[in-house]
């Protein structure tokens, strides 16, 4: 049974670094309603913040242009929590060897290659897709613990 | 991002305070390097007590600081991670060559 849509939220901002932190905390904001745990929200601010920065140093090349757009799509189906993050870069080639731990394309800098690793252990579900007319398309998926389960569960 | 240093008998003291994400990590890269250099150390310690957000972007520059440190024979160990910073060390294996030590300055 599909779950009943509660709220939806969509905002674009330019491929820049500065709108990291901005991205992270609006998403973590729009699922207040949830009376989410601290790690909750640690665990998808995290997630957010790999999938963003994706599309800042690798989509978007590091440009830091206004032309740039990142789309953040959130979807709340009761205690489900869906992201789309979204842009027009340069899109990956291999997505299978993309998401491989420690897998970076970027041969002289001091990147770690986990940010795909990290957003799979931080939600519960994430696929990456190729965007319509170019670019990449990451969903993500975090069921939140019920207001019931928090109180029993402690 | 805030990079503080206190140096007590060899050991340089660290710590984050801010967020380390894309946004930060090249002035916080810059930072460490720069006090890492300067303080003549035979261990430095980073504490992340004070650092409110980290992601894998952050595990590029500690293992930066690590390889220019090793070359040097100065080891770095971490102190005070978040659970979140916790579970991305021990997915990289970064505890490998960067210890956990209990402790704060």
């Amino acid at each position: 049974m599909n779950k009943k849509i509660i709220n939806t939220m969509s905002m674009t901002i330019p491929a820049k670094s500065e709108n990291e932190s901005f991205a992270r905390a609006a998403v973590a904001a729009f699922c207040s309603s949830l009376d989410p745990t601290v790690d909750e929200i640690s665990d998808l601010k995290t997630a957010v913040s790999e999938a963003v920065t994706n599309c800042v140093v690798h989509a978007y090349q590091k440009r830091q242009s206004n032309d740039d757009i990142i789309t953040i799509a959130c979807e709340l189906a009761e205690d489900m929590l869906t992201v789309k993050i979204s842009d027009h870069g340069v899109g990956i080639p291999d997505i299978k060897q993309a998401m491989q731990p420690f897998y970076t394309t970027v041969k002289d800098g001091e990147r770690s290659g986990m940010g795909f690793t990290v957003m799979q252990s931080f939600m519960d579900k994430i696929s990456v897709n190729n965007n319509e007319g170019g670019g990449t398309v990451v969903t993500m998926q975090k069921n939140f613990t019920k207001e019931a389960e928090k109180v029993s569960g402690e | 991002m805030e990079v503080l240093t206190k140096m007590h008998r060899n050991i340089l003291y660290i710590s984050l305070n801010g967020e380390l994400d894309e946004k930060t990590a090249e002035y916080t890269r810059l930072a460490l390097e720069k006090c890492m250099l300067q303080a003549n150390a035979g261990q430095i310690v980073i504490d992340l007590a004070n650092l409110s957000f980290m992601d894998s972007t952050g595990i590029g520059v500690l293992i930066g600081r690590y390889k220019k440190m090793k070359d040097r024979g100065i080891p770095i160990f971490i102190s005070n991670p978040s659970v979140q910073a916790e579970r991305i060390f021990n997915m990289t294996g970064l505890y490998k060559i960067m210890p956990k030590i209990k402790g704060a300055i």
